[in-house]
């Protein structure tokens, strides 16, 4: 921690934000189980942000277990691996948890290969030797983060080449390591963290390391202190600080992580870059540390089956592209309460309505919502009380925006900084008259992006 | 928003394949998926109501009968024009979300207990009528309500209301039958005391005089935060220094505390201003237009024929509320 303090330099916290239950009973300590291998995944082409990803097999033709199936061609886009060994099948089309419409590849299993501990063992067992990662060029650590497909694993699924590169023209002098797991009810970082702290560790020193940072610090919420401690002793003498913040939704957010942690504000329309700052989940470092160490690519990851809905929540390890309803079945189906399948966390997922909707790269969470959880009743008139302007921590004023969207006012929206929104949904949860702030704001955007892309 | 189910050419063959989770969750969503639990509109305006139990407490208590008579006449009054203008615009009338409740009550506790019992009627249809319903509803409404009302009347019927009006000699009633402080002091320099001040044995309209009754419902509304707690703190600091310096240590025995708990100040400041919908949305909106209303407040008092101004003063604020929203648009994170 050294002389930065307990947070690192920031106050530990950020302005605005919200409160929302936290719900993380439901998985919190229950140890990482590792799914069974599925009879058949499905890979949508483009699970990342940026461009799809160019097949490179043909139906029928078998792969192994890490094979390369489809090659990133733009620059922002990423490679997709076999998270199974098997037989290709005909192209097939799916639908992302986001509602987009995506060919895809389906792989049946031919070979489940490694099955329980002896898979988590592959994937993110030890040991991770600090010692021998100062070996790697930070070059090498580019490529085999470029070659291995990882994208972020919070949730936004920005591919993590273009972040942990060593030829930016912007000199960076830290990396954040994200830990907060803002969202309620997911608990899949805090676990991994607990269970496979030096596998996170040696990914940051080697994420660190590539792009030359002075420092690595990982920020975790205070409502995670087994995490916590867990990291602090396999901190090692790596010099990677530990920063614990105020739990606050959406601390997660890369501008407020780094706010929270430096005290620096990222510029309006800038990226962590301008800062001199890069920053990337628990979750990558691990599979950042696996990319360059064991030469191994993004096949699986570690997602939460969690709420009211699912008969036992758990936290699992699964192969990229299995079903969300196989996964569901697998945590004793739904209960008779279910009423929202949300991939991701309630704040920010998606709800989705079909059980072959694949688990993706960027897919954190199962979360399965009540009736009661979800409060249906119709949006009313806004009473312009500024319950949205105190809580948005973008320091917008949402009830404008959805007012510029829904009248078509594309001047109003960008004069009140619409882009800047990053649909936190902190503004529709604190909404007295439960308008869809975040859909209308969506809008907006859309329109806004339309038109300037004119 | 919501679908039923996948109707997508592209997604049949898988859909045939896999059935869904079953018909009742088929329901898609936008996020987020949760709100907070017990924070709506309708509750918003039963802490308003809620607030306004001591107030009204503190009317009947020194008011006796009459005040009872006048909440009635104005709830009767807002909930019929309530329903009414919804009826005629082929509405559902909304009575439920409480608002015209608010307003009802806020209007009746606004005017003096001598009102006729007709321009509380009137000045309830305006209220609604003009007030809110010609602007589109609830949360449309460029003025406060109740202060459209109590201005329609105020103007119309400018004997029965003028500051002589509340005065009633010949009442049982013993508040009633003093002349208001602040008429007192303007015409003849005879100061109120301060205690009586505080707890309401005064004479004015029925929901000002005590203003521990207001200090009690405007606090509670604060704390729930259903009502802006920059706007009466503005408020009440900026007519607070204007009284200041105005009176200096108490010229006449009339001091700033005098200026802050006689009158509509902190009824105004907790449940006239704060109404949401005619009142600014950002914060530094909020604290501008409150300082304004105690500054216009403290103008009218001090310069104007009128001994006091604090319907005049929130009405003109409200016209520049869509002014304020756009001069103080707040700095986004990370924007210059």
């Amino acid at each position: 921690m050294g002389w930065f303090g307990p947070h690192g330099g920031g106050g530990g916290t950020f302005a605005r934000g919200i409160h929302p239950p936290a719900n993380k009973h439901f998985s919190t300590g229950c140890a990482i189980e590792v799914v069974p291998c599925p009879e058949r995944v499905v890979l949508p082409l483009q699970q990342n942000v940026g461009g799809p990803c160019t097949p490179v097999v043909k139906p029928r033709q078998k792969v192994a277990w890490g094979e390369l199936v489809g090659r990133g061609e733009a620059f922002v886009s990423s490679a997709l691996h076999a998270p199974v060994a098997g037989t290709v099948e005909r192209p097939a089309m799916t639908t992302l948890p986001n509602g987009r419409h995506m060919p895809a590849i389906a792989i049946r299993t031919e070979d489940p290969g490694l099955t329980g501990q002896d898979l988590w063992e592959a994937v993110f067992g030890g040991p991770w030797s600090n010692d021998c990662i100062g070996s790697y060029e930070p070059q090498q650590i580019h490529e085999a983060i470029l070659e291995a497909g990882i994208v972020g694993l919070g949730g936004a699924a920005f591919p993590t080449h273009v972040k942990i590169n060593p030829n930016t023209q912007k000199p960076i002098h830290t990396l954040v390591v994200n830990g907060c797991e803002c969202e309620p009810y997911l608990t899949a970082d805090d676990q991994l963290m607990r269970q496979a702290p030096d596998a996170i560790i040696a990914g940051a020193f080697l994420a660190g390391y590539a792009v030359g940072a002075r420092r690595v610090v990982i920020g975790v919420e205070d409502n995670k202190p087994e995490a916590v401690e867990s990291l602090r002793r396999a901190v090692g003498r790596t010099g990677i600080e530990v920063a614990v913040l105020k739990t606050k939704y959406p601390q997660g957010s890369e501008k407020h992580l780094i706010k929270a942690v430096l005290g620096r504000e990222v510029p309006l329309g800038g990226l962590p870059a301008d800062v001199g700052v890069a920053i990337g989940n628990v979750g990558t470092m691990a599979a950042v540390a696996r990319a360059v160490v064991r030469n191994r690519p993004l096949t699986h990851r570690v997602i939460c089956v969690t709420g009211a809905g699912v008969a036992r929540p758990k936290n699992l390890m699964v192969p990229i592209g299995i079903s969300i309803g196989e996964i569901i079945d697998y945590c004793g189906g739904l209960t008779a309460e279910a009423a929202r399948i949300v991939a991701g966390g309630p704040m920010m997922g998606f709800a989705v309505a079909d059980r072959a909707t694949p688990v993706t790269k960027g897919t954190s969470g199962i979360t399965v919502l009540t009736a009661k959880d979800i409060e249906t009743s119709a949006a009313g008139p806004c009473v312009r009380c500024g319950r949205c302007v105190e809580v948005c921590p973008m320091g917008l004023v949402p009830t404008k925006l959805a007012q510029a969207a829904r009248t078509g006012d594309l001047r109003l929206a960008r004069r009140h900084n619409i882009l800047a929104c990053f649909e936190c949904g902190a503004c529709a949860y604190s909404c007295p008259a439960r308008i869809p702030l975040v859909q209308w704001i969506r809008v907006g955007k859309t329109q806004v992006a339309r038109s300037q892309g004119r | 928003m919501k679908t039923s189910g996948m109707k997508n050419k592209d997604n049949d063959k898988t859909a045939a394949a896999n059935a869904g989770f079953g018909p009742a969750l088929t329901e898609v969503a936008s996020s987020p998926h949760l709100v907070e639990s017990g924070r709506t509109t309708r509750r918003m305006m039963i802490d308003v109501l809620l607030a306004l139990v001591p107030v009204a407490g503190a009317a009947v208590y020194f008011f006796r009968w009459p005040a009872v008579r006048q909440m009635a006449i104005c709830l009767a009054a807002c909930l019929a024009a309530e329903a009414l203008f919804a009826l005629m615009r082929r509405h559902r009338p909304p009575l439920a979300d409480g608002s015209a409740a608010v307003t009802a009550l806020i209007l009746a506790l606004s005017l003096p207990v001598t009102a006729p019992w007709y321009t509380a009627v009137i000045g309830s249809v305006a209220a609604i009528g003009v007030g809110k319903a010609l602007f589109g509803g609830l949360g449309m409404n460029l003025f406060n309500p109740a202060m459209v009302g109590r201005a329609f009347v105020m103007i119309s019927f400018a004997g029965a209301l003028g500051a002589a009006g509340y005065q009633d000699p010949g009442s049982s009633i013993d508040v009633m039958t003093q002349a208001t402080p602040l008429t007192a002091f303007q015409q003849s320099g005879v100061s109120a005391g301060l205690a009586d001040l505080f707890l309401g044995r005064t004479n004015g309209s029925l929901g000002e005089t005590s203003a521990l009754a207001c200090l009690i419902g405007g606090l509670f509304l604060c704390i729930r935060r259903s009502a802006a707690w920059r706007i009466p703190a503005a408020m009440l600091a900026a007519a607070g220094i204007i009284a200041l310096l105005d009176t200096g240590l108490g010229v006449e025995g009339w001091t700033a505390a005098h200026h802050l708990f006689s009158g509509a100040m902190l009824f105004g400041a907790f449940f006239i201003a704060t109404d949401p919908v005619s009142s600014p949305l950002t914060p530094l909106g909020q604290i501008i237009y409150g300082a304004g209303i105690g500054a216009l407040v403290m103008v009218i008092r001090l310069f104007s024929g009128y001994p006091e101004g604090v319907m005049f003063a929130v009405l003109l604020m409200n016209a520049l509320t869509p002014l304020i929203n756009r001069w103080t648009i707040p700095t986004p994170f990370g924007g210059q």
